[in-house]
């Protein structure tokens, strides 16, 4: 029943889609209204039917209806219900259905906040949203239906995959990036529309700047989610691999930002416009390129998943794009004439040129290193990949280089920045900068690499504040406001940039994090007996006991620690073995404790059955903290950034457009 | 000189800087994958080289000494063996008569010293063991579907 109803409704959502793609474009084009309407009453349809289909979908794992395929390769009778609700993205044919749901979603927000506002552009950005749901409707109609059934039906499922059922991050890092993913479709589909339209101004730059930074966090949240579940859980102390698949989604966050950066540009000066509908295209086809790397299965990784037919049809769809866009974009390069020019090579922008070389030389060697084994074989005849260092060596100078841009760009002036300006805005920042550079060397930071990413990480600090308070004590100066007050005045004027600078305070923490856990880390591996301790920096680490015990869907071996600083007790620490009936092999539970200041990270690698014995690996990562800090700090900026202004809000024809708004009718 | 000379040569100086970072970055990172076959045919000419070699895990091979975390094992492709040695304890999902992938040097008497052992994950693992035949059936099942309409 729950197969057929689903079934049914994708297919039905397909056809939709499929014609309301055909109706916004011919009523476009002839100037038929009707058609038009009919077109965004698809859309909402489509949201509808997929919306029914996810429900669907949960019904069936919820109640453990394993006549249907899906739900018995991935839901079972003992799995706790957090995780079987969230088996909906534990496997491709699901994480697609996720995937048709955002997109329709978001298309349906589009037509709701645009309609108005872009009446000229709107149909031709139905057609391509609508184009590309089609294709991810007819993956789950076709090779990849959730809602495929099996006869006779199993007693049982085996339960998701044990790696997706240890960490609750799962319930947001896939959604995470898939809204990301998803998201830079609606600045594509603008990008398209303005080829198609002609309307190549910068009206359209102006839409998609909302969707862009959003879509851009959602794609910041997954990565850094991502690495969080990365070193919560797979219990090798690291956040980051350079694996395929998590390069995938570096590389549209890489070209997004470059994007988020460029259409400034585009807004103050009428530059670059060829090149921001050229970037749009590439992030666009790059979020599909993921989405091809995780499910193909062509290259190996943590995250390939069973090989499946939809590989392939990634690939022509990604071919389909890129010429047709690019087709698109060199027949109307005429009117992407700059109208603008540089005026001096001191200036913001040409920070912004630069930054985004860098921006985009780092995705190159990203895309380069991923695909290397692949393309030697091709090449050369020899499968050789670069691992690890590749990347180090390339993308390290790269991001120093990003990180000064990063402190300097939002403080050079546009056009031209003189001497003076430029020696009264840096100077404070690059003497303290100095000075913390310095501390670090005394505090034992060694080479060039390493003082250079603190040096810079603190001069965008130093930048960051400088910025928030001069602007606040001028506007004290002016208004008479409290301190507080003109602050939050300051930040809510201009969002944007004040967002973006708080961004960039993320990303510095995030820096510093990354090089002192790295450089400062510490790691032993040993063989105790019960009692025995290990010794790793500050900490002693007591081996006390083993437990175990069995739970309705697991069987747990745990190893008790006690850990000591200078002999005082500070902690109990558990890291586990679980023993999931469907996998023969244990999955390690790793223990983490953080403070800012340390992580301490235990995993009990190896155990005697009898209990005498238990091996365990230790290590210190100083400052890890600052990572996920970083993180929710460029969210809290990309948030303020998007955040909706107040006096817009209230403007009467966007009153209008929620009153007038009646699916399908008006 | 014009600015946009200047541009150009500024520009072209980052991408030239970019080129040489990834070509000296693949020297020093390159690592050559080989089957035990290919290992054993080369012999010596490999002993300098970072290398993969990936391969299945002998039965009754694996030994493992908890207080020296000394772990040695034997891969095959089904032609020919290599011993390995490795440092540390085995990874979740190593086992014997399971594919994994080992990344270091060839040392001296044709063994290989491991520094890295990635075992092979799937999200299609093996069929569940609770329930007996039951289970097996299941995935029976599971490997080709019937599919109805």
């Amino acid at each position: 029943m729950i197969a057929t109803l689903g079934r049914f409704s994708l297919w039905l959502a397909l056809a939709v889609a499929v014609y309301g793609a055909f109706a916004s474009f011919l009523g476009a084009r002839r100037g038929r209204p009707a058609l038009i309407e009919s077109g965004q009453g698809a859309v909402v349809s489509i949201f509808g039917l997929s919306s029914f289909a996810v429900l669907l979908m949960e019904a069936g794992l919820v109640g453990h209806d394993f006549s249907i395929e899906y739900v018995a390769r991935n839901g079972s009778l003992d799995t706790p219900l957090f995780y079987t609700i969230i088996a909906l993205w534990g496997a491709l044919e699901g994480s697609i259905l996720l995937w048709v749901w955002l997109l329709a979603l978001m298309t349906l927000l589009t037509v709701i906040f645009e309609r108005k506002r872009q009446r000229e552009l709107i149909p031709y950005v139905t057609t391509v949203l609508l184009c590309i749901a089609a294709f991810f409707l007819f993956l789950v109609v076709f090779p990849a239906s959730p809602f495929t059934t099996i006869f006779p039906a199993p007693a049982d499922g085996r339960g998701p995959n044990p790696l997706l059922q240890n960490h609750p991050l799962m319930a947001v890092h896939p959604p995470g990036l898939y809204a990301g993913y998803v998201g830079w479709s609606i600045p594509y589909a603008f990008g398209m529309a303005a080829l198609i339209t002609g309307r190549l101004g910068e009206a359209w730059i102006r839409t998609v700047r909302r969707w862009s930074i959003a879509s851009w966090g959602f794609l910041t949240v997954g990565i850094i989610v991502g690495g969080r579940w990365s070193y919560e859980v797979l219990g090798w102390g690291g956040y980051w691999a350079w694996d395929p698949v998590e390069n995938a989604s570096l590389l549209p966050w890489l070209t997004g930002t470059a994007f988020l950066h460029t259409i400034m540009i585009q807004e103050r000066r009428k530059m670059l416009k060829f090149w921001n509908v050229a970037l749009v295209i590439i992030t666009f086809a790059l979020t599909i390129f993921g989405t091809f790397l995780t499910r193909s299965g062509i290259l190996s990784s943590v995250h390939a998943f069973s090989d499946s037919a939809v590989g392939p049809l990634f690939l022509a769809f990604i071919g389909v794009i890129l010429f047709l866009s690019f087709s698109l974009l060199v027949y109307r390069s005429d009117r992407l004439q700059a109208e603008g020019d540089l005026d001096s090579l001191v200036s913001r922008e040409s920070a912004f040129l630069v930054n985004n070389l860098l921006l985009l030389g780092f995705a190159f060697a990203v895309l380069l290193g991923t695909l290397f084994p692949l393309l030697s074989e091709a090449v050369r005849g020899v499968k050789v990949s670069v691992g690890e260092p590749f990347f180090n060596t390339v993308n390290v100078p790269i991001g120093l280089g990003l990180i000064f841009l990063m402190a300097v760009g939002p403080l050079i002036a546009w056009r031209h920045a003189s001497v003076e300006s430029l020696r009264r805005t840096f100077a404070g920042p690059l003497c303290l900068s100095t000075v913390g550079t310095g501390i670090c060397w005394f505090l034992g930071v060694r080479g060039l690499y390493p003082l250079l990413a603190f040096g810079l990480s603190l001069l965008t600090a130093i930048t960051v504040f400088q910025e928030f308070a001069r602007g606040a004590m001028v506007r004290r100066r002016n208004t008479g406001e409290g301190y507080l007050t003109a602050l939050s005045k300051l930040t809510s004027r201009g969002r944007r940039r004040y967002g973006g600078l708080i961004v960039h305070l993320g990303v510095a923490f995030i820096v510093i994090g990354i090089t002192a856990s790295s450089i400062f880390k510490l790691e032993q591996e040993v063989t105790l007996k019960p009692g025995e301790s290990l010794q790793l920096g500050r900490y002693q680490v007591r081996f006390d006991e083993l437990s175990a015990w069995q739970e309705p869907h697991r069987f747990v071996v745990q190893g008790n620690f006690t850990i000591f600083n200078s002999n005082q007790k500070v902690a109990e620490m558990r890291p586990a073995k679980r023993f999931y009936p469907a996998e023969q092999q244990p999955i390690g539970t790793v223990d983490v404790r953080s403070t800012m200041r340390e992580d301490l990270y235990l995993v009990l690698s190896s155990f005697a059955k009898d209990g005498t014995s238990a091996t365990v690996k230790a290590l210190v990562r100083p400052l890890m903290m600052w990572i996920w800090v970083g993180g929710w700090v460029m969210v809290l900026g990309s948030l303020i950034a998007i955040w909706p202004d107040r006096r817009r809000a209230v403007a009467a024809d966007v009153v209008e457009e929620y009153v007038a708004w009646q699916p399908g009718r008006s | 000189m014009t600015k946009k000379t200047k541009l150009l040569l500024g520009g072209g100086l980052i991408v030239a800087a970019l080129a040489y970072l990834i070509n000296s970055g693949i020297r020093e990172a390159a690592v050559y994958y080989m089957t035990p076959s290919e290992l054993k045919a080369k012999g010596d000419a490999v002993s300098d080289r970072s290398l993969r070699v990936g391969g299945m895990v002998v039965p009754g091979s694996l030994h493992w000494e908890p207080q020296t975390l000394k772990l040695t094992f034997r891969l095959t492709d089904g032609k020919e063996e290599v011993a390995v040695e490795h440092t540390g304890s085995p990874p979740d999902l190593f086992k014997e008569g399971a594919g994994a992938v080992v990344e270091g040097r060839c040392v001296s008497g044709g063994t290989f010293q491991s520094s890295m052992i990635m075992a092979k994950h799937s999200e299609e693992y093996k069929s569940p063991e609770k329930g007996g035949a039951s289970a097996e059936h299941i995935h029976q099942t599971l490997v080709q579907p019937q599919r109805t309409q």
